[in-house]
């Protein structure tokens, strides 16, 4: 029992991997004042990016650069579009995401001809799992063994990067100059224009750490947790880690509750497949593929009600005449 | 907005041509990326879309479906609601459709069941999108994340539903049975001698949707709740302060938007499918957005919009048929730019219109 | 003192487009005192304080602080050469705590921690030497209004303002706090600061300025030694011609009760009595006058009233029905159909919907009469007759129907909304905050059409945050303090007294 516990637990950690990056990376976006419901596009472009490159030089890091790369370009689109030219930002969102789906699809037909993805990756080309200090010796204790040689050792360093990544948000937000500005610009704008600030290079700033962070994410997906990329592979993990971002009301330490719980949700419902319940039968595979969506709806309905977002939150900053 | 005014032809006419004028640029651009030649690209896609009747009648074929979805998108626009669930709200649409059909294509003829096939659809596809809107009224969950939702949710329950329940008996394929000709929509060939559409599935949908264009302009325009929903989505507090009641304006909008949506559904399944089958919406509710954006949400400008991109599918078509490296993903990058240039963007042309265009201003302009 | 002014423009001069905003502006503005500038809205005081924050740049003109010439590119470099600014509207990020905002873009280094210990330091420096005393840790929206100010003047200070701006600062204060306000003034100026006070208020002016400096029409009309000057003589430059300071009417009528407000309390979303236990009539041909700084209760009290707002309870009677607010959730369009009009006080946010065209304004509201209608459409043609009309009675100008209501100034977008309440003939008119943004000639018309109802038998409740107004057009007056009616006086009652009322002293419950 405690053995399947922990297999379960290592499997939401690898499926909340990306859904954390990219809420993290929302969460910046959408504290200056940024919505971004491109998540999903940017994720996937990096994915397309890291796959490509990761295949080609057989060098995950370059990979990894190679996805950031993308995921930042298209978040500068969006940056481009919202910030810039004031336009709306779900549309530009609902943009970023199409393109995404195109071009990647396209080019990765002309590139690697083979309907869309790119060949499994070479040696070198993927992110392998680490192995914590002393996990082999510590395996056998009871419980925290277990947790420390199964659970928390063996992953891949993107895994780590990602959970470190909340802490240094949490520092980033709340005990630094940039994150003070970041906070307040995504509140009253005006305030910051009028101390001084560019409200515009800030926003720029929040629109780029979430390219980052998405450009990991997406990397992630396609050069650390398989081996190469496929069509669509982010199957709509992007609006989950939006949901997640509601759900978590913008803070870091919530965010990485809430993405383990959609990963934990993951993990059950694979294992769950195919499996008998007792007194109610065999679920249907469609419904564990619809699970995390109704979850999120109701989540959505219920719990969060009116979950209040940073004030200034889709808005585009426009001086007004005094 | 507080900056110039510009004339109406400028603001209906001139704006959209240049956004969709960028968009293919770029396309023009990527199309070049990928070794091939744009100007070649173009004159292929023109000829697929118009230059045979066969071609023509893809192109309105696929228009209708956009007629639909880009009137529910501007309809939800027009009360300051994005309604990207059209999708969803089609595929459910399927369902009402395929019931009227499958129950009465044996006993009477198309036009009896037609009525029929046509409520069962809008009031499916109102159905899918009642949930989003009753909790972005009461709730205040943004009906963006719960309708992008609802079309995941959509997805599995039409694969379920056709794999498991409404297969034809003793088939393998997740499709019903096919419709008798008392569910089938007779084609435009079979009732306009005039011209000959080959075996394009162009059929009488498409008068629907014209009929359904002109009641969107009614409604928007020249009604009580057209006024209401217009309001609402300008100004919701002078809204309120006006007695109008946002959780039926929020809800009643997504219904039509929903219904329209849902309504698409015809056009494939008793249209051209005669029977219903998986992804049959393949991604036409995103396009309604496209078209809607670039239709500036009016009707005439919807009809328009839903042409040029029927025209670009089935020139797309034909284009990877004459140049398979143009795979048809491309229609999905122009797409995305089309949403980029004419929604995100559309402003991006404004400042230098404004400096070409100096317009006198009133004296109310004063200074602050 | 050096004869270096602290400020001196030199034929500053700034267009939007066709507008004229700033026409050859002058003005020196000497070291240590503290110059008033006046003007009516629309006069370009705002613009031109603007370009001294650098908010905008000047088309033309010269700029000099303390002597030398000066470019003022954006808000950064203003705040370096000494120039703080205190804005009409905070600029305060509410979900901060006070010192949060303070160091808001002066917080010393990348990290906060060694600038938050050196703010805390600083701002007792600055409690003691001017008596700004604020916690630093609360949040700004547990502030009341006037402490929430306090904190705009300490972050011009903190960050080293010689020269501080000030733009109608004493329209969400009592009388009370805004005599405060001048004596922390007062201490600035002997500190050896320049304050610019920008205000439309004469009796502030007069009050606390050193000098004065008149503006209309974007062009500096005069600049006067305030000791020797009068509000009157300010008025008629601040207007060009002599103005009527005082509303010319008759005696009231009253008659019978139209309206009556009974035990009404609503609570707000946050769980706070906004509006405590009020009650008061209102009869046909008088207008009763609310009194009160903005934010004790008033534009929930009208809000309520209107059907709006959710009151928690007490009744109300119109006409003779009197509906349980607390029991039967109303609407607007309910307490329309009993005869009671509603001018808001905010008419951008509530009162017209700017991007429809003037006649779809004309029956916002009463969009559902079935005399708009013919079947299941609206009847277009009528309702673009009666906008007409509307227009051509209430000199609206330009007398369009078509053309977009963002179009139009802010007197005759006031009109219209006016024209609209006024003709559908209410038995009760609930008036808010009815020449705010509004030029003087409209002023004066808005008025008269309000003493033409009272004196056609209606019923009107006035609010208004101008006490002048409210002298001027009220029968009675009634102030709010608290969410509570503190006093009912007469409209000649000692503005000394009523300021008292207003700021909640010798209060008693009505």
């Amino acid at each position: 029992m405690f053995e399947t516990l922990i297999l379960i637990m290592d499997s939401t950690v690898r499926l909340s991997t990306p859904l954390l990056l990219a809420c993290l990376a929302g969460l910046y976006s959408e504290r200056s004042g940024v919505v971004d419901i491109g998540l999903e596009g940017k994720m996937l472009g990096a994915a397309f990016g890291a796959g490509a490159v990761a295949f080609v030089t057989g060098n995950a890091w370059l990979g990894l650069l190679a996805g950031i790369a993308v995921a930042i370009a298209l978040a500068l689109v969006h940056g481009f579009a919202s910030i810039t030219n004031r336009g709306n930002q779900i549309v530009s969102g609902v943009a970023i995401n199409f393109l995404a789906a195109g071009l990647t699809a396209l080019l990765g037909q002309t590139w690697f001809r083979q309907g869309g993805r790119t060949p499994p990756l070479p040696e070198g080309g993927r992110f392998g799992n680490i192995e914590l200090p002393f996990a082999d010796e510590v395996r056998d204790i009871p419980v925290l063994g277990g947790i420390y040689s199964e659970l928390l050792s063996g992953h891949n360093i993107l895994v780590y990067v990602a959970f470190l990544a909340v802490p240094v948000t949490w520092w980033i937000l709340f005990r630094t100059r940039f994150g003070l500005r970041l906070r307040a610009v995504g509140e009253n704008p005006a305030a910051v224009d009028t101390a001084g600030i560019s409200v515009v290079w800030l926003r720029y700033r929040a629109v780029i750490a979430c390219g980052i962070l998405t450009g990991i994410a997406g990397s992630y997906l396609s050069i650390a947790q398989s081996s190469g990329f496929i069509k669509d592979m982010t199957a709509g993990k992007g609006f989950i880690a939006l949901a997640a971002l509601i759900f978590a009301k913008w803070r870091p330490a919530n965010a990485m509750f809430a993405c383990l719980l959609f990963g934990f949700l993951d993990a059950v419902a694979i294992r769950l497949q195919g499996q008998e319940i007792p007194g109610v039968g065999e679920v249907p595979v469609q419904f564990f593929q619809a699970l995390p969506y109704i979850l999120t709806v109701i989540l959505l309905a219920g719990f969060i009600g009116k979950a209040i977002p940073p004030k200034a939150s889709g808005i585009p900053y426009l001086k007004e005449r005094t | 907005m507080s900056a110039g005014q510009l004339p109406r032809w400028v603001d209906f006419g001139l704006i959209p041509v240049l956004n969709l004028v960028a968009a293919f640029l770029v396309s023009g651009l990527v199309v070049l990326l990928i070794g091939e030649n744009p100007l070649e690209a173009v004159r292929i896609l023109l000829w697929g879309s118009l230059g045979f009747g066969e071609g023509i009648g893809f192109t309105l074929f696929y228009a209708t479906n956009f007629i639909f979805t880009g009137l529910a998108v501007a309809v939800a626009f027009h009360a300051g609601l994005f309604n990207i669930g059209g999708e969803g709200q089609a595929y459910i649409g399927g369902l009402g459709v395929a019931w009227a059909c499958l129950a009465f294509d044996h006993y009477v003829p198309w036009w009896v069941t037609m009525p029929f096939a046509l409520a069962g659809a809008a009031i499916m596809g109102a159905a899918w999108a009642f949930i989003p809107a009753w909790l972005q009224a009461k709730r205040g969950s943004h009906v963006v994340i719960t309708t992008i939702m609802f079309n995941f949710i959509a997805a599995a329950l039409m694969n379920y539903l056709l794999v498991n329940i409404m297969v034809k008996p003793g088939s393998m394929q997740p499709e019903t049975r096919t419709f008798e000709a008392g569910g089938r929509l007779p084609f435009l060939n079979d009732f306009m001698p005039g011209i000959d559409f080959g075996t394009a599935p162009v059929n009488l949908a498409l008068i629907i949707a014209l009929l359904a264009s002109l009641a969107v302009w009614l409604i928007v325009w020249r009604t009580r709740l057209g006024y209401e929903i217009r309001a609402f989505g300008a100004n919701a507090t002078a809204a309120v302060y006006a007695g109008i009641s946002p959780v039926r304006v929020i809800v009643v909008t997504m219904l039509i938007s929903g219904g329209l949506a849902g309504m698409m559904a015809i056009n494939e399944i008793m249209g051209s499918q005669h029977r219903l089958l998986l992804e049959f919406v393949t991604g036409y509710g995103f396009v309604g957005i496209a078209v809607a954006l670039m239709g500036r949400a009016h009707p005439v400008g919807i009809v328009l919009a839903a042409i040029l991109f029927g025209m670009l599918y089935q020139g797309g078509a034909e284009l990877s048929f004459e140049k398979p490296a143009i795979t048809r993903d491309m229609i999905i990058v122009i797409q995305g730019l089309v949403i980029l240039f004419a929604g995100a963007l559309e402003h991006m042309f404004r400042p230098a219109l404004v400096r070409f265009f100096t317009f006198s201003r009133t004296p109310a302009q004063q200074a602050g | 003192m050096s004869d270096t002014p602290a400020i001196e423009l030199r034929n500053i001069s700034k267009s939007f487009g066709p507008v004229h905003a700033n026409r050859d502006i002058d003005l020196v503005v000497r070291k240590g005192s503290i110059h008033g500038i006046v003007g009516e809205n629309g006069a370009g005081k705002s613009t031109l304080m603007s370009i001294l924050y650098g908010f905008y740049q000047a088309d033309r003109g010269d700029i000099l602080v303390d002597g030398r010439k000066v470019h003022i590119g954006d808000s950064k470099t203003a705040i370096s050469l000494g120039i703080g600014m205190v804005h009409q509207h905070f600029m305060l990020v509410d979900n901060f705590t006070v010192l949060e905002n303070v160091i808001l873009g002066a917080e010393g280094g990348s990290l906060l921690a060694g600038g938050v210990s050196k703010a805390r330091q600083e701002l007792r420096h600055l409690e003691e030497g001017y008596g700004l005393k604020v916690d630093p840790d609360t949040l700004i929206e547990d502030l009341p209004v006037g402490l929430q100010q306090r904190v705009e003047i300490l972050k011009a200070l903190f960050r080293g303002a010689e020269i501080l701006i000030l733009d109608e600062p004493t329209g969400v204060l009592t009388p009370s706090e805004a005599d405060h306000l001048f004596r922390i003034l007062q201490v600035l100026k002997d500190e050896g600061k320049t304050v610019l006070l920008i205000t439309h208020k004469l009796r502030e002016i007069m009050a606390v300025t050193d000098t004065v400096s008149v503006m209309r029409r974007g062009e500096m009309v005069a600049t006067r030694k305030t000791s020797e000057t009068s509000m009157a003589e300010l008025a008629e430059l601040m207007v060009g011609r002599s103005v009527l300071l005082r509303v010319d009417k008759k005696p009231a009528k009253p008659k019978e009760t139209v309206l009556d407000v009974s035990g009404l309390t609503v609570t707000d979303s946050r769980g706070v009595q906004v509006v405590k236990d009020v009650s008061f009539t209102v009869r046909a041909g008088e207008i009763v006058g609310i009194a009160g700084v903005s934010g004790n209760g008033q534009s929930e009290l009208l809000e309520t009233l209107a059907g709006i707002r959710r009151a928690t309870a007490g009744t109300v009677t119109i006409d003779g029905e009197t509906i349980d607010l607390g029991e039967t959730p109303v609407d607007p369009a309910e307490m329309r159909g009993k005869s009671m009009g509603h001018v808001p006080e905010d008419r951008h946010r509530m009162g017209l919907v700017t991007g429809f065209q003037e006649y779809e304004n004309a029956i916002l509201g009463y969009h559902n009469d079935p005399v708009y209608s013919k079947g299941f459409l609206l009847d277009i043609a009528k309702i673009r007759d009666a906008a007409r009309s509307e227009i051509e009675k209430y000199d609206i100008r330009p007398p369009d129907c078509l053309l977009k209501t963002a179009n139009f100034s802010g007197g005759n977008q006031q009109k219209i909304v006016l024209a609209r309440e006024i003709e559908r003939d209410p038995t009760v008119l609930l008036v808010g905050q009815p020449t705010r943004g509004v030029d003087i000639g409209a002023i004066e018309f808005i008025h008269k059409r309000l003493i033409e109802m009272r004196d056609a038998g209606k019923g009107i409740l006035l609010v208004s945050v101008e006490l002048d107004e409210i002298r001027g057009l009220a029968d009675r007056v009634l102030v709010m303090f608290d969410g509570r009616i503190v006093g009912e006086r007469s409209p000649e009652t000692d503005e000394g007294e009523l300021g008292l009322l207003m700021a909640g002293v010798h209060g008693e419950d009505a």
